[in-house]
C-alpha cells in the first residue's frame, strides 16, 4: 500500500471512518419549517422531546417558497411548515403530499424597532421623514413581506415609503436589519418581535388585521413520511392543547378560535 | 429579458467594474510588497487576505453589516465624514465585494511580480532608473499577463458574488440588486422560466472568462 505509507493520508483516512461511523438513530425525522417558526417550533420540539427521548427530530428554517421547491426536486423532508398555506396546497395538488393540507396557525404582521418605542407608532409613523430606512420581507416572494405590502397600500402609504423600503431575503433578516441598526423600523412577524431575541431588545406596535389578508399557515407530511410513524406522531402533537399553547404564547393566532 | 434583469445586469456591470478598478489601486502595492518582502509579519497579511477564499460569505456579510452600521467602527467612521451609513448603497456592496473580491487580484499580481526576479531589477537599477520608473517600465510590461489576469478573475468573482450582497444588500432594485439576487428571486418566486434566460447568460460568461483565461496560459505554456 503506497499510499497509506504516508502520514498525512493514513490520518485522513482515519478522520473518514471516524466521519462515517457515526451511530443509528432510532426514530428520525426532517421538518422544513418557514423561518417564522423559528421560536415556535424550537419550543414544541423541546416539548416534544420529553415524550420521545429516543428520537431524532431535525428542523430546518427558511423560506416557504423555496422549500416548495426543494420538495418538488425530491428534498428528503418528512413534514412542511409552510408560512403560507399556499404553497403546501401546490405540493398537495402535484400529488407530493401524503396527508390533507392542514392549517396550524394564523401569522400576523406589527411594527418593530430597535431604536424607538414601536409600542407607540402606527403604520403612519412610517412616513415621517426621521426614519429612513424601513425593513421588509421581499414582497415578491416572502408570504409576510407581501402582507406588509398589502397594509402599506391599504393604509394608502405605499407611495409615501416605498423609497425608504430595504428588502429582507426572508422575514428574519428583515428584523435582522432592524436590530443591527442599518433600519430604523420593520414591519416583522408578531412571532419574531416575541422571540426572547428580539423581546429584549425592542418593542412592537400593532397593525390592524383589517389592513392585510390573514396569512393562514399550513403543513403537510410529505410523500417520504409515507412510512415513517414518528412523522404522523409528530403531527397528531401539533394540534394537542400543550403544541396549541405554544403557538399562542408565541404570537400565532390558531385557525379554529378566535383571536385573544 | 424583463427591464428588471437589464438593470440587475448593468448594475452588476457597473460593481464588478468599480471593484476592479479599486482592487487594482490597492492590491498591486499590496501584491508588489508581498512579493518582495522578508518581513515577519507577510505571512500573516497574505492568510488575512487569502480568508475570503474558505470563510463562507455569510460570515463576511455579517460582519460587514455590523461593522457598516450606525454602531459599528465603519459606520462611525462614514458618519463622522458625514456620509450616509453603507449598508443598502451600491457604495456599500464596493466596499463589500472588494473585501470579497481581494484574493482574486492580490494573489495572481503576487505570482507576476515574483516571476518577474531579481534580474531585470538590478539591470535597471544600473542604468540609474528610479524604484518608481522601473516598476512602470520594467515590473509592469513584463506582469501584464497577471495583471490581464488579475483584473479578469476579480471582475468575474464580483459578477459571481452573491452572499456577501444579499447581507448587506437590502435588495434595491438599481441600487444593490445585482444579477445573482435578481436571479434568486426568480427562482423564489417560482419563475423558472427568467431564472433559466439569466442562468444561462451567467454560466455562457463565467465559462467565457475562465477560456480566456485558462487557454491563453496554455498557449503562453505551450510557447514557453
Amino acid at each position: 500500500m503506497i499510499c497509506f505509507g504516508l502520514p498525512f493520508l493514513r490520518r485522513f483516512a482515519v478522520l473518514l471512518c471516524l466521519l462515517w461511523a457515526w451511530p443509528a438513530q432510532a426514530g428520525h425525522i426532517r421538518i422544513a419549517a418557514a423561518a417564522d417558526l423559528k421560536f415556535a417550533m424550537d419550543a414544541v420540539l423541546a416539548s416534544f422531546h420529553k415524550d420521545h427521548p429516543a428520537d431524532v427530530v431535525d428542523v430546518v428554517y427558511g423560506s416557504s417558497g423555496q422549500f416548495q421547491t426543494q420538495i418538488e426536486q425530491g428534498a428528503p423532508y418528512d413534514l412542511f411548515f409552510s408560512a403560507d398555506i399556499a404553497f403546501p396546497q401546490a405540493l398537495a395538488t402535484a400529488g407530493l403530499a401524503a396527508s390533507p393540507v392542514r392549517a396550524y396557525a394564523v401569522g400576523r404582521i406589527v411594527l418593530w424597532s430597535a431604536s424607538q418605542d414601536a409600542s407607540r407608532m402606527t403604520l403612519a409613523s412610517l412616513a415621517d421623514p426621521a426614519i429612513q430606512r424601513i425593513a421588509i420581507a421581499n414582497p415578491k416572494h416572502a408570504p409576510y413581506g407581501r402582507r406588509a405590502e398589502a397594509a402599506l397600500r391599504a393604509a394608502g402609504l405605499w407611495q409615501k415609503v416605498e423609497a425608504k423600503l430595504v428588502y429582507g431575503e426572508n422575514i428574519a433578516q428583515a428584523a435582522q436589519f432592524v436590530q443591527t441598526g442599518n433600519a430604523q423600523v420593520g414591519i416583522i412577524a408578531l412571532s419574531l418581535a416575541l422571540s426572547p431575541e428580539l423581546a429584549s431588545r425592542g418593542r412592537y406596535g400593532t397593525i390592524p388585521e383589517s389592513l392585510y389578508p390573514a396569512l393562514e399557515q399550513g403543513y403537510i407530511l410529505t410523500r417520504q413520511a409515507r412510512d415513517n410513524p414518528l412523522a404522523g406522531q409528530f403531527a397528531d402533537y401539533i394540534g394537542s392543547p400543550a403544541a396549541r399553547d405554544i403557538l399562542t404564547r408565541c404570537g400565532f393566532v390558531l385557525p379554529d378560535r378566535p383571536a385573544p | 429579458m424583463e427591464p428588471g434583469d437589464l438593470q440587475a445586469l448593468w448594475l452588476t456591470a457597473r460593481l464588478a467594474a468599480t471593484v476592479t478598478g479599486v482592487l487594482l489601486v490597492l492590491g498591486t502595492p499590496l501584491a508588489w510588497w508581498l512579493a518582495r518582502t522578508r518581513h515577519w509579519c507577510k505571512g500573516v497579511v497574505a492568510a488575512v487576505i487569502a480568508l475570503p477564499l474558505v470563510l463562507p460569505p455569510a460570515v463576511l456579510g455579517f460582519y460587514l453589516l455590523l461593522a457598516m452600521g450606525p454602531t459599528g467602527p465603519l459606520g462611525h467612521l462614514t458618519q463622522a465624514l458625514g456620509f450616509k451609513s453603507l449598508p443598502f448603497t451600491f457604495w456599500g456592496l464596493v466596499v463589500g465585494s472588494s473585501v470579497y473580491s481581494l484574493p482574486f487580484m492580490v494573489q495572481p499580481l503576487q505570482a507576476g511580480f515574483a516571476a518577474v526576479g531579481e534580474r531585470p531589477l538590478e539591470v535597471a537599477a544600473t542604468l540609474r532608473a528610479s524604484p518608481w520608473d522601473t516598476f512602470w517600465s520594467v515590473v509592469v510590461p513584463l506582469s501584464a499577463p497577471a495583471f490581464r489576469n488579475a483584473a479578469i478573475l476579480t471582475f468575474a468573482h464580483t459578477v459571481g458574488e452573491f452572499g456577501v450582497v444579499l447581507m448587506i444588500g437590502g435588495n434595491l432594485p438599481g441600487v444593490t440588486r445585482v444579477v445573482s439576487v435578481q436571479l434568486y428571486d426568480h427562482v423564489e418566486a417560482l419563475e423558472y422560466g427568467a431564472a433559466h434566460r439569466l442562468s444561462a447568460m451567467l454560466l455562457t460568461f463565467a465559462l467565457l472568462v475562465l477560456l480566456a483565461v485558462y487557454h491563453r496560459r496554455a498557449r503562453a505554456g505551450e510557447r514557453a
